[in-house]
């Protein structure tokens, strides 16, 4: 093959290779094509996203590092900061599971820690083909949560939060999507800029092997044609042991100030790396791959330079700390090999054993990739079949409701969140199943605040109404928040999305990122990092529109933390809604196990109202004056009830009459806006007219007047067992 | 009084135990490869995945340097306490009968769990009361307690079960419930549970401090 066409199978477009012969001023060679291949691809040019990515706000009070470095942070107050991202692993865990899963775990851990932060929290936000119905879609499920909880359970960082939905649209590209969460000092947060011509590049961790080659350029961004075997070893393998050992010695690193700078090598390995960080520090870099310790003793060049094994981080050091730091990594039983240095070329240069591989200007890798206009058209009908009917015909009230808690994607994820550790750290005040968000202690007695974390991002109701769909999700984290009484920070996103080339992926793209920015905006929630992944589509189609949100947020009092089950006897149930609440059966689980297609207008959520409604609940959990708060979602207000009974392990007798709008719509519609809550009667007074009482907590049963009546025990064994079942 | 806790490559729970064990006292950290025990008059060797827990759990830890030490201050009376990874590595140093297997479901669970103080007679009990119901997590894919049943019968016989899992709590498979045992003085006790998981009412329950205090008391009288 010749280099002239060979740029088209590394996923170039014969435009795109002309622009870099054009800025090489000549042809590349091998290396440096294999370079600027990885470095123009989707994955790490954004050239589909990135304009959109403009639109989102990125800028407020707590915010001490945006988007752009490894890991976004906010202030925390007493002087901490919170650095946090999420990431996906979606392709490659669509080929290998359990590997795909935990280098997703490993690579989110890699990129706090390259901040300087000690990592204390990981959430996952997973999607699945329908597991009723899928042998590959149970087998995908059990392996990438193996994977995460093998890799996040061995390097001692818990596992506190996250959501799985399955859904057709997801059978053939399954979404893995990890967060994490790190602590620092504010004023130890560290940059990835190289400075200082002269200064060592060094690499750390593990050695260098042909695992995870091309990953990102082949997988992805590319769709994914079918299960495809051939390219399973382009998927990374991971070490938790080796990186317990690498987080450890980067933290003792940084905590002795050896290091200039530091990165992490993700995607595109040493390539990506090496270029970022000359970019952003405006110098250049010279590196050997000859002196990268290797695994396989034959690699090319530019097999070292775009190599993906995992554990291994990029540091710059002052020449005469050089023999401090391999001191320290040999005390973590680490590799530390000098590999290159600081130069003022402003080129990246890769070196064969001394001689010239490779020469590329660095703006040109990270700078010049073209950025390309998405070309919208919204589609007139579903662009997705509709489900198969699991309701068919008219059905009860309880008949219903028993079938949305057994149903997949309502019922109790135990099966899942039980292998992993939510405990290592000792900050997990609020356990999965517990509250609507994770809850961390921070702070030394006796002050001990806490920070609260969701993540979450329905793709059937983004498929339905991209706009209000996105619009939600930032809704949804910002309830799950003030359910704990915590007041978001900051945020981070994924947007899983199909191939944006084509123009329906295009409007939901634009759309979504639309709703995503005017949420964020409307509650002055800065977006602090996020990540992309394009081209989740197969022979079938393409997956739901996922963005898929992650919060952060602080409460003053650890020890006020709300939690969801209603918590005792005589209690008055209230919900607390907004005017604008309007729940209805579009894109609602309803009318997915009615078997209705995700299509049409969602309700309108008024967010000036919600952000006052959020605050309004935040200060009651905060004041105790609700002892439980949990926001009406998936399954609507009767599903609220019941996950309110199952947490405390209580009934609750509830008469809906003075609430809009009546029959199915209230019970079982779906649209942001309300807060199932309890506290005492004169407590809930003082939320006026928006606290509805509706009831009140006591006996073993669920009664819902006029409509329902089922013994706890029941929808405990629907709720309990409706995923389990399908597993063990 | 000063309780020193191991930290291997791969040690997970270090930190936690270290803390749980300062709020009964001094604590320290003791670095795998040095031959010090830095004066403590107890040793704690905590959960995690020492060296990733690869070639079989706690193979490799019971050979790191500071495993030596500990041997040396367990057989002249020294408490030891072996939470989790600890236990396996206790076992696989010879310092506890018995083995840890895979659990019977294969799988990592991690879950708040009842265990009950079956012996009072130890280092680390006694401060407990015989019989009293603890609630503490659980958190392992390795835990499942065997030992031939000849064994089982003499360490039922000898007083040498600790801890058992509350009827119907047995998260593993453990032969006979078994969650924690001990060596034959009293001074060495292994359990599966994580006490310094459940020393603080804000992450959960505040069962697991009696271990911590009753070392204190254990402590003191061999120093008496």
């Amino acid at each position: 093959m010749t280099v002239a066409t060979r740029h088209r199978e590394l996923g170039l477009s014969d435009s795109e290779y002309e622009r870099i012969v054009d800025h090489m001023e000549r042809e590349p060679n091998e290396v440096e094509l294999a370079v600027f291949s990885l470095m123009w691809s989707e994955h790490c040019a954004y050239k589909h996203s990135r304009k959109l990515l403009r639109s989102l706000p990125t800028e407020g009070p707590r915010v001490v590092m945006g988007p752009g470095e490894n890991a976004g942070a906010v202030s925390v107050g007493g002087g901490l900061a919170c650095a946090f991202k999420v990431e996906s692993h979606n392709h490659p865990s669509a080929v290998e599971p359990f590997q795909g899963a935990a280098t997703g775990v490993g690579g989110i851990l890699r990129d706090v820690f390259a901040v300087g932060a000690r990592p204390i929290a990981i959430l996952d936000s997973l999607r699945f083909g329908e597991v009723e119905r899928s042998a590959r879609s149970r087998y995908l499920l059990e392996r990438a949560v193996a994977g995460i909880g093998h890799y996040g359970n061995s390097i001692g960082v818990a596992t506190v939060g996250g959501e799985i939905y399955f859904e057709d649209a997801y059978e053939q590209n399954c979404l893995v999507n990890a967060m994490c969460l790190g602590l620092i000092e504010e004023d130890r947060l560290i940059r990835s800029a190289a400075a200082g011509v002269g200064n060592v590049v060094l690499l750390f961790g593990a050695r260098t092997g042909r695992d995870g080659i091309g990953g990102a350029s082949v997988l992805a961004s590319a769709e994914l044609d079918e299960l495809d075997a051939g390219k399973r070893p382009t998927v990374q393998i991971g070490d938790p042991f080796e990186e317990k050992k690498l987080l450890e010695c980067s933290l003792e690193l940084l905590d002795r100030d050896l290091l200039v700078a530091l990165q992490d090598l993700g995607a595109a390995g040493l390539t990506s790396s090496s270029a970022e960080m000359a970019s952003k520090g405006e110098v250049g870099i010279d590196i050997d791959v000859r002196k990268v310790p290797l695994r396989e003793a034959d690699m090319e060049a530019f097999e070292i330079m775009i190599s993906e094994s995992q554990e291994r981080m990029l540091c710059v050091v002052e020449p005469h700390r050089v023999a401090e730091v391999v001191a320290a990594c040999e005390k973590w039983l680490v590799n530390a090999t000098a590999i290159g240095e600081v130069t003022d070329t402003r080129r990246l240069r890769v070196f064969d054993d001394g001689a010239l591989a490779g020469d590329m200007p660095v703006t040109a890798l990270v700078d010049e990739c073209p950025l390309y206009d998405l070309e919208p058209v919204a589609p007139a009908v579903s662009m997705y079949p509709p489900p198969v009917a699991v309701l068919s015909g008219p059905a009860d009230a309880s008949t219903t409701l028993i079938a949305l808690l057994r149903s997949a994607n309502l019922a109790s994820r135990r099966w899942a969140f039980e292998q992993y550790d939510c405990l290592v750290g000792s900050r997990t005040v609020r356990r999965p199943e517990q509250a609507d968000a994770a809850v961390l202690v921070i702070g030394d007695p006796p002050a001990r605040s806490a920070l609260a974390v969701s993540i979450d991002g329905n793709g059937r109701r983004v498929a339905c109404d991209p706009y209000r769909g996105a619009v939600e999700a930032v809704l949804e984290c910002s309830a799950n928040l003030a359910c704990v009484g915590a007041e978001p920070l900051g945020l981070t996103n994924c947007l899983n999305f199909g191939n944006p080339e084509k123009p329906h992926i295009a409007w939901q793209l634009t759309r979504a990122v639309a709703g995503l920015a005017d949420a964020c905006r409307a509650l002055s929630i800065p977006v602090v990092g996020g990540n992309v992944s394009l081209y989740n589509e197969a022979g079938a189609g393409p997956i739901f529109p996922t963005p898929v949100v992650g919060l952060v947020g602080e409460l003053p009092k650890a020890a006020r933390s709300g939690r969801l089950g209603f918590a005792q006897e005589g209690d008055v149930v209230a919900v607390i809604s907004a005017g604008s609440w309007a729940p209805a059966a579009t894109g609602s689980e309803l009318a997915k196990l009615r078997g209705e297609a995700p299509f049409g207008e969602l309700p309108q959520a008024d967010l000036g109202e919600l952000r006052t409604l959020h605050a309004a609940v935040r200060q009651g959990v905060r004041a105790g004056a609700l002892r439980s708060a949990h926001d009406v979602a998936e399954g609507g207000l009767a599903v609220a009830l019941a996950e309110c009974c199952l947490a405390g392990a209580l009934g609750a007798r509830v008469d809906l009459a003075a609430l809009r709008p009546a029959g199915e719509a209230l019970l079982f519609g779906e649209g942001p806006g309300a807060f199932v809550v309890s506290g005492d009667a004169q407590s809930l007074r003082a939320f006026g007219g928006a606290a509805v009482v509706i009831g009140e907590v006591g006996g073993s049963e669920l009664v819902i007047d006029s409509a329902l009546s089922i013994p706890v025990v029941e929808l405990s064994a629907a709720h309990a067992g409706g995923l389990a079942s399908l597993l063990d | 009084m000063k309780i020193g806790v191991v930290r291997f490559p791969g040690s997970c729970d270090e930190v936690d135990a270290l803390q749980a064990a300062q709020r009964v006292g001094e604590a320290e950290l003791l670095w795998y490869a040095d031959h010090d025990l830095r004066g403590a008059d107890a040793v704690i060797v905590p959960g995690g995945f020492s060296y990733g827990d690869y070639l079989r759990v706690g193979a490799i830890a019971r050979f790191a340097p500071v495993m030596e030490e500990v041997e040396r201050f367990a057989r002249s009376g020294g408490p030891v306490l072996g939470i989790c990874n600890g236990f396996q590595v206790l076992c696989e140093a010879g310092l506890l009968p018995g083995a840890l297997l895979p659990n019977t479901s294969l799988r990592f669970l991690c879950r708040q769990v009842g265990v009950t103080v079956a012996s009072t007679a130890t280092a680390w009990t006694g401060e407990c009361t015989p019989g009293e119901p603890l609630s503490i997590p659980v958190k392992h894919t390795t835990g499942r307690y065997w030992a031939p049943d000849p064994v089982l019968d003499e360490l039922e016989a000898g007083g040498q079960v600790t801890f058992r899992y509350a009827p119907g709590d047995n998260p593993n498979g453990s032969a006979r419930d078994i969650a924690g045992v001990s060596n034959h003085a009293g001074n060495v006790v292994g359990l599966m549970p994580h006490p310094e998981h459940a020393v603080d009412p804000l992450t959960g329950s505040v069962d697991g401090l009696l271990l911590f205090r009753s070392v204190v008391g254990a402590a003191a009288a061999l120093a008496a």
